[in-house]
């Protein structure tokens, strides 16, 4: 099993092609065997996953299962997971059959459907295993594709406004990065991840344009990259492409979305805009910080406005990215491991609160707050359910949520104690959007006509919710289950971005000489 | 001697009699109801004369004195040209005989402007550049007025004749001063004269006239104005026709010319070269988007297309050559399988252009509409199709070459018209639901739609080989 990596990459993209191929008809049957197909070969990638989990050995910080083949004009096919890269692939693989279990009631082009997300799952998988600059690439941004067309043609009312954004700005921020990746390739002769992630790219003071820019061809191929995994996160301002593509994306696709899609952008900063370019990043860190701080009071502040429950949850899922840039920019164990830990919880918690909007979208159709009100009546179940998880997405202790704020929050306050006060905030603000749609939605009387015949949730339903519920929990009262993969992983990068920091000739000096001019 | 300058001249030989052979059969027998045999038996020979290229040539050899070169850059364009042309002719077929267009006229210009193309990109003078560069406008400002009942047709061949012979004027005009200035018309002459401590004035007045001239063949911007009229009057195989082989053709003369004629004053022809690649991505990106008729944008696609393929050539290296080679090789593949879609784009046999007929198309086409929309997000160069390694390399081209600020800018083009492509896409998936197209399409057409989609999505494991002879290509030019 040397190439496990590649089995676990490409066996959905084989699923899809088999669908598209051979699989004729529209019929209610047709449906069945599309469904049952998907959610065959996204659990086989998950049981697989597991043996993947299992051989992984936490204590080595290098690359393992690595695979490596010859491609293009001196491009490598290659593979790889590390500490910080394994629990995404593990992450993408528990929450894709959860996903194709939450639209089987789609019944409009299954067969698509179905198709785009099993080659969106090989997408994604691919940005977390690539070991190639390029291969990542064509992995990171070949993913907008199935996504467009997944807003795009199962999406609500404004879905084509909602795709064509989403599509362009993503695609504005990768391209930049594209420029960016040519030049590192130019530059170092490579684009081997791991021979890149100790190449030393030239940090002396440039002139562009009439500009000084400090840290030279480092800080400008950061900012390129920073343009993508910025976009990709979001954070604030570029978020804004965010809310809508949610509100209008089906719930799988805002599932896929929110739990998977936006750690792209923060596994981004940590394979690559932090170890490959140590002095930028450590220049910038202060401007990330401060971005961060600003998006998690402003979208919070804005999700409190909100009287859309997707576009909310929405806003609430910028704000907590914004943990983990700050944590990342950090640059210490506890602020990356709260990272790490953070997106980990995000894509359970978020993943959890849209399928329980999902859920009484399927029945009401429609996602304003003011149309609910007392599900608690008529659905105990659900009322536990989205409770756990709003909880959850405050930080309650005993959930995963506390795990990676506490732990981000920890890191930053090293490094800014302003930043951290500010972020800090954030914590209770979260608490009061949250508590304040469950309130609206779950808690008092059932008044509305429309609601008074809502059903509980079904079997399906329930058991979709049980390996969220189980993992936020589970995280939530064990966390050294996440930071013993990552920590050894985490360690090393730290010590790697120590050196690189120690080498350079000193931030300080070269900006008195710089202004002094 | 003699000989052996006609061995290597032999394809072309060969391609230019079997054109007279065939004219003159057609008119002694049955006129036009030899077309379709025509039309096969020109698409056999150009796959044949593409393999006997392909296979059997080797080295440089150059014919009458240096003013006639065949090696592996001419070589790879050739191949590229025929293949596409013979491709182009087979889809068209049923489209001509269709709409009582097929006369036996029309595959022998075809024929006809090929020897033009392979002219071009073997050109080692200017005299015999100026010679291949008419053979091939004269041949196609008539398929462009093929429709003879139509104005439209009429007026795209009137105005392509017009500004083309405008072009060739200007063109001449700098071929007439370099003369002037280098005493030769010979390239390894000028190549000579033109060195970089010193170049005579003239030489690159001589210069700028001839790129002018060139800029106008590939339809680069501020060149451009023919394109969109000509592309939407002419009949669709015709346009498809433009929009492939010339268009390589026409890429391959510039390089030589530059690289060949220009070689060691690269900075003056770079700058001006990554002008005219500034303006053509952005003029393709920003105008395609007012566009509803489907010839049109793909007229100002590839506009774009061509700004991206003269980015590798602005950088002046070899790679840059080579990046050039492997672009417009993808570019015409795609290209060939987009316009055998709108070949097919018909409403109770009436042709259809514009996009809003589209709608819902994935509905009643899923296959075509799936493969139609693996070529638009190709064009968009969207990884992970091939379309996007076309502009990996021209990227890497330029940022080698000390030319960032040419790769941003493309990229950003690249975004502007990615909206586009992708409206096409949302017509055909996300649009609210019209009358339906036509089913019907005939089976060539869905062969090279197909072949063509497939070849996007397949090519990403290895480019189907088509590396290597770009590298030997881009060697054998650059020196």
């Amino acid at each position: 099993m040397d190439n496990i990596l590649s089995i676990v990459t490409f066996l959905p993209l084989i699923a899809a092609a088999i669908l598209a191929l051979f699989l004729r008809g529209d019929d209610a049957a047709a449906q069945k065997n599309a469904k049952y197909l998907a959610l065959i070969a996204t659990s086989v990638t998950f049981v697989i996953s597991l043996f993947l989990i299992a051989q992984f050995d936490p204590n080595d910080t290098g690359f393992q299962f690595v695979e490596e083949r010859d491609w293009l004009i001196g491009l490598k096919y290659k593979m790889g997971v590390d500490g910080i890269s394994i629990l995404f692939v593990m992450l993408t693989t528990f929450l894709m059959p959860i996903t194709i279990l939450s639209c089987w009631s789609v019944e409009t082009r299954v067969k698509e459907y179905m198709i785009a997300f099993l080659a969106l799952e090989t997408l994604m998988l691919g940005v977390f295993t690539a070991l190639d600059l390029i291969l990542f690439y064509l992995f990171f941004e070949g993913g907008l594709i199935p996504m467009f067309l997944i807003i795009g043609i199962w999406g609500g009312k404004e879905r084509i406004y909602a795709s064509f954004k989403f599509f362009l700005y993503t695609f504005l921020g990768s391209v930049l990065m594209l420029v960016a990746i040519v030049a590192m390739y130019v530059n170092a002769g490579t684009t081997d991840i791991p021979t890149l992630l100790h190449h030393q790219f030239g940090s002396e003071t440039l002139s562009v344009l009439g500009f000084q820019v400090i840290g030279g061809m480092q800080t400008l191929l950061w900012l390129a990259f920073f343009a993508s995994f910025a976009v990709k996160m979001p954070m604030w301002p570029v978020h804004t492409w965010l809310p809508d593509a949610h509100v209008q994306a089906p719930t799988a696709g805002s599932v896929v979305l929110a739990a998977i899609l936006l750690k792209m952008g923060g596994y981004g900063f940590l394979r690559f805009s932090l170890p490959m370019f140590p002095i930028a990043s450590d220049l910038l860190a202060p401007l990330v910080l401060w971005m961060s701080a600003i998006a998690i009071v402003y979208t919070s502040l804005v999700a409190l406005a909100q009287t859309d429950m997707k576009k909310l949850i929405a806003y609430s899922s910028v704000a907590h990215m914004g943990y983990v840039t700050a944590g990342i920019f950090a640059a210490n164990q506890q602020g990356i491991d709260g990272a790490i830990f953070q997106m980990l919880s995000h894509g359970f918690i978020s993943g959890a609160l849209f399928l329980c909007v999902g859920v009484i979208y399927d029945r009401m159709h429609t996602r304003e707050i003011d149309a609910y009100g007392g599900l608690v009546n008529r659905m105990p179940a659900y009322a536990l359910i989205f409770m756990l998880f709003t909880m959850a997405n405050v930080g309650l202790p005993g959930t995963s949520g506390f795990v990676g704020e506490f732990l981000t929050l920890m890191g930053i306050f090293q490094v800014n104690t302003w930043v951290a006060a500010v972020a800090a905030t954030g914590v209770i603000l979260s608490a009061a959007y949250a508590l304040w749609l469950y309130r609206r939605v779950v808690m008092g009387d059932l008044i509305k006509e429309s609601l008074k015949s809502i059903t509980d949730m079904t079997g399906r339903e329930r058991v979709i919710f049980a390996p969220l519920v189980a993992m936020t929990l589970l995280l939530g009262v064990y966390p050294s289950l996440v930071t013993d993969i990552i920590g050894p992983s985490v360690e090393a990068l730290i010590a790697d971005h120590q050196t690189a920091l120690a080498e350079w000739p000193g931030a300080a000096t070269q900006v008195a000489e710089t202004t002094g001019h | 001697m003699t000989n052996a300058d006609f061995q290597i001249l032999l394809p072309e030989t060969i391609l230019a009699a079997f054109a007279l052979a065939a004219l003159m059969f057609g008119v002694y027998t049955g006129k036009d109801k030899t077309a379709p045999l025509l039309t096969w038996a020109t698409s056999a020979l150009f796959v044949l004369l593409a393999l006997m290229i392909g296979f059997n040539g080797e080295g440089t050899n150059a014919a009458f004195g240096g003013m006639f070169m065949d090696d592996g850059f001419s070589r790879f364009a050739k191949v590229v040209i025929l293949v596409s042309a013979a491709a182009v002719l087979l889809m068209s077929e049923s489209y001509m005989a269709a709409r009582n267009l097929l006369r036996f006229e029309y595959p022998l210009l075809i024929a006809l402007a090929a020897v033009g193309m392979m002219v071009m990109v073997s050109a080692g003078d200017l005299i015999v550049l100026y010679m291949g560069l008419e053979l091939q406008s004269l041949a196609l400002y008539v398929v462009a007025s093929l429709r003879r009942d139509s104005v439209k047709s009429t007026e795209a061949g009137l105005k392509y004749f017009v500004l083309g012979a405008l072009s060739s004027g200007l063109l001449l005009y700098g071929a007439s001063l370099t003369y002037g200035f280098a005493g030769t018309t010979l390239f390894s002459g000028i190549i000579e004269a033109a060195t970089a401590d010193h170049t005579p004035l003239g030489l690159l007045f001589g210069l700028v006239f001839i790129t002018a001239g060139l800029a106008f063949k590939v339809s680069a911007a501020p060149f451009h104005m023919w394109t969109p009229d000509v592309y939407e009057g002419s009949p669709t195989p015709v346009t498809a026709f433009f929009a492939t082989a010339p268009k390589m053709a026409a890429m391959g003369l510039f390089a030589r010319v530059v690289h060949d004629a220009f070689g060691n004053i690269t900075a003056d022809w770079g700058q001006i070269v990554a002008f005219l690649s500034v303006a053509s991505m952005f003029l393709g990106a920003i105008a395609a988007i007012g566009q509803r008729n489907i010839k049109r944008l793909m007229a100002y696609s590839s506009i774009a297309h061509m700004g991206f393929a003269l980015m590798g050539l602005a950088s002046g290296t070899e790679f840059g050559v080579q990046a050039m080679l492997v672009y417009m090789a993808i570019y015409v593949t795609m290209n060939v399988g987009t316009f055998a879609f709108i070949m097919s784009m018909q409403r109770d046999g009436q042709v259809v252009t514009d996009i809003s007929a589209l709608n819902q198309y994935s509905k009643h086409e899923p296959l075509k509409a799936l493969a139609v929309l693996v070529l638009m997000f190709s064009l968009a160069g969207v990884p992970p199709l091939v379309g996007f390694f076309g502009k990996f390399f021209v990227l890497k081209a330029a940022v080698e070459a000390d030319m960032a600020w040419l790769a941003v800018a493309g990229v950003i083009a690249s975004v502007i018209g990615a909206f586009y492509y992708l409206r096409i896409v949302f017509y055909m998936y996300f649009g609210t639901e019209t009358e339906a197209l036509d089913k019907t399409m005939a089976p060539a057409q869905w062969l090279f739609l197909m072949g063509s989609a497939a070849i996007m999505v397949l090519g990403v494991v290895n480019l189907f080989g088509i590396e290597g002879p770009a590298v030997a290509a881009a060697a054998a030019l650059v020196h």
